[in-house]
């Protein structure tokens, strides 16, 4: 293990599993110092979430991650040291009524008219609410000034996409500001986990963002075999590296197709919604699931690649690659294309870093953020991935980062059948302690996945946080779009792709 | 010089269509609704607007699977629309989480008659994982009517196919 990052005067717990974590106890001063000290130092913040009378905070620092703890139902605000904790600090209140003192923007979130500003859902005493009544009364911030108006939009949207509500403030057809409503699809998630045992919340870690699904269920597995010390097998860990690359490659060529798609080239996804429907297929045949949902369980996966699977994936790695390839040159010396993607939608390098954005919207701003690179969890510490990057930042930058993924991708899945050998796919889980603490680090094709999971007593869940990369990449798309205008709002948004269910929770 | 590789590859790739499925009684949860005449019209130029009422976003990765030129949508008579206001027929996620209940009421309301809802999903037909809770309504029948249900987590395109064609069939005379 690395050795540990010094705060001075706050002492490190070093935390068991797959990637180098510490932990540490802090007052409110310590809890300010130290977020300090990280934002200066060039970190970043990972996750932030309540408990009844606890806030924890998820620091990403060069040596790894370290997971302050404050039993305080106040807290110092910290989103001026870091811009994504606003949200997660309203959302936090609203679930378990600890307060961030000081914070300017103290809006709800995740409550809308479900529950009353005096009820939080994760307090022992919150009793189950009857009706909905309607929500009114957000407070959207009012752009002003000559010939401005405002376009609403949402939450039921005009294609097949998640629900959320978008206020464009414009002039003509120019956006001067974008603001996300988002927790339509606010589901009580973290309280369903408390209801669960610690192997049963496997399934549900799993359904956090579906489009992530192995993302979500590797790190959930990782958190639980970390706090129990359980060490799943070399070929359980290849088995779901190759799992996690195929759930990269087949939400690529998807997001590919439509990014075609939403600059009228039709022919573009037709072709990709072809090649991922195969990688689908292929999936349910060799893993059982078109989208490889709960081929990873605690322990190990609950899947298999034989000697004729291993033939069947190399084969279609190398079709895919040929074809994927043919694809790339037709978008790259497309005119119109081009012409709707290069400088669309641009984040540029310094604003991606004080939003803190996270995973593939990152790499094409100039950031070579990757998991899989550093800390390089295994078996990723084996395969040395190439992590792609981008400078400028643009919907052309995210395009090339894709497909530079899908290459990678490809290449790692044909190494990972390669060095797969002997070993048990699941070694049973060592029984949890009451009152112990795991982490879960991957990254999923949008971005980090992390998971913090407590155990309760009787190998029950007390707590358990899923955090998706879209909580630090929502409030990059409000930037990103910001002087574009409205008809290329569509080609923006989905070149994030961002969930609104793993974030709404 | 691109348009000419795109024209190549569209007469390499051919037509990959595959034939519909047959319709499910079984996935009927209610019978004779709508009467043969309307659904014989609604059967063949089907107007579909989704709602997400609240899902993981699994079931609508296979709604967009379904618009894969392996599925023969349109060739069937099949649109997706953007607006509920044009819609035969709503195809709704879930669980029905409580801030969406109303924004799926509206969308409800907003289609017009003669409607059909299909609920898509494990978590459309009864909850799913999620269930019902302090923010979840669990099935979509708990705050809409359905006509048909189509279980799995998520539901196949086929499967999905197969539950609206069976929302639009006419009813066979033993069971009508």
């Amino acid at each position: 293990m690395m050795a540990a990052p010094s705060f001075p005067g706050i002492p490190l717990a070093p935390l068991e599993g797959a990637v180098p974590a510490w932990r540490a106890k802090v007052d409110a001063a310590q809890w300010r110092t130290a977020c300090e000290t990280v934002a200066r130092t060039g970190g970043r913040l990972a996750a932030l979430w309540a408990s009844e009378d606890m806030v924890r905070a998820l620091l990403v620092l060069h040596e790894g991650l370290v997971c302050l703890e404050l039993h305080a139902t106040e807290y110092p605000d910290i989103s001026d040291l870091f811009a994504c904790a606003g949200r997660m600090q309203r959302a936090a209140f609203d679930l378990a009524g600890v307060r961030a003192t000081g914070a300017l923007d103290t809006r709800r979130w995740l409550r809308h008219a479900a529950w009353s500003e005096s009820e939080f859902p994760l307090r022992r005493d919150f009793a189950l609410p009857s009706g909905t009544p309607s929500d009114n009364g957000y407070e959207f911030v009012r752009v002003e000034g000559e010939g401005v108006h405002e376009i609403p939009v949402g939450p039921v949207h005009a294609g097949t996409i998640e629900p959320g509500h978008f206020r464009f403030s414009i002039v003509g057809e120019k956006v001067l500001r974008l603001e996300e409503r988002l927790g339509y699809k606010h589901k009580g998630i973290e309280k369903r986990f408390e209801s669960m045992t610690l192997e049963e919340g496997a399934r549900l870690a799993g359904r956090v963002s579906g489009d992530s699904t192995v993302a979500y269920a590797w790190a959930y597995a990782m958190a639980l075999e970390g706090m129990t010390g359980t060490r799943p097998s070399g070929r359980a860990l290849l088995v779901r590296a190759l799992l996690l690359e195929r759930e990269r490659i087949a939400n690529h060529l998807g997001d590919l197709g439509y990014l075609g798609n939403d600059c009228a080239l039709s022919f573009g996804f037709a072709q990709f919604w072809r090649l991922k429907e195969e990688v689908l297929r292929e999936n349910a045949r060799l893993f059982g699931h078109r989208y490889l949902m709960d081929c990873i369980v605690p322990g190990g996966v609950d899947c298999d690649v034989d000697a004729a699977g291993i033939t069947a994936l190399n084969d279609e790695a190398l079709r895919l690659k040929d074809e994927v390839r043919e694809l790339r040159s037709i978008y790259y010396n497309h005119a119109g294309l081009q012409d709707r993607c290069i400088t669309t939608g641009r984040l540029a390098p310094d604003t991606a870093a004080r939003l803190g954005v996270v995973g593939l919207a990152a790499r094409a701003s100039g950031h070579a953020i990757d998991a899989r690179a550093y800390p390089a969890f295994a078996p990723y510490d084996r395969l040395q991935p190439k992590v792609a990057s981008h400078r400028n930042g643009d919907v052309a930058a995210r395009i090339v980062v894709r497909f530079e993924e899908i290459f990678e991708s490809l290449r790692l899945q044909r190494s990972i059948v390669r060095m797969i050998g002997e070993g048990a796919l699941k070694v049973a889980l060592v029984p949890a302690r009451e009152g112990s603490f795991g982490l879960g680090w991957v990254e999923g094709w949008r971005g980090e996945v992390l998971v913090a999971l407590e155990a309760g007593a009787a190998g029950r869940i007390r707590r358990c946080h899923p955090h998706d990369p879209s909580w630090q990449n929502w409030p990059a798309l409000e930037h990103a779009v910001i002087g574009n205008i409205v008809p290329d709002f569509p080609l923006i948004n989905k070149s994030f792709n961002l969930s609104y269910a793993g974030a709404d929770l | 010089m691109t348009i000419g590789k795109i024209l190549l590859k569209i007469a390499r790739t051919g037509i990959l269509s595959e034939p519909p499925p047959a319709t499910d009684a079984a996935l009927r949860q209610v019978s004779g609704r709508l009467s043969d005449e309307v659904l014989k019209r609604l059967g063949r130029a089907l107007a579909i607007r989704l709602v997400d009422a609240g899902s993981c976003n699994g079931c609508e990765l296979e709604i967009h699977a379904m618009n894969s030129p392996y599925y023969n949508l349109e060739g069937l008579g099949i649109k997706f629309v953007a607006s509920p206001r044009h819609a035969d027929l709503l195809l709704v996620t879930g669980p029905v989480s409580r801030n969406m209940e109303e924004a799926l009421r509206r969308t409800y309301d907003a289609t017009p008659e003669p409607k059909l809802v299909v609920a898509i999903g494990d978590c459309g037909c009864d909850g799913g994982v999620f269930g019902e809770g302090y923010a979840s309504r669990g099935r979509i029948a708990n705050v809409i009517p359905v006509d048909v249900a189509v279980p799995g987590c998520p539901p196949p395109p086929e499967a999905i196919l197969q539950g609206i064609l069976t929302a639009v069939a006419v009813l066979e005379r033993s069971t009508a």
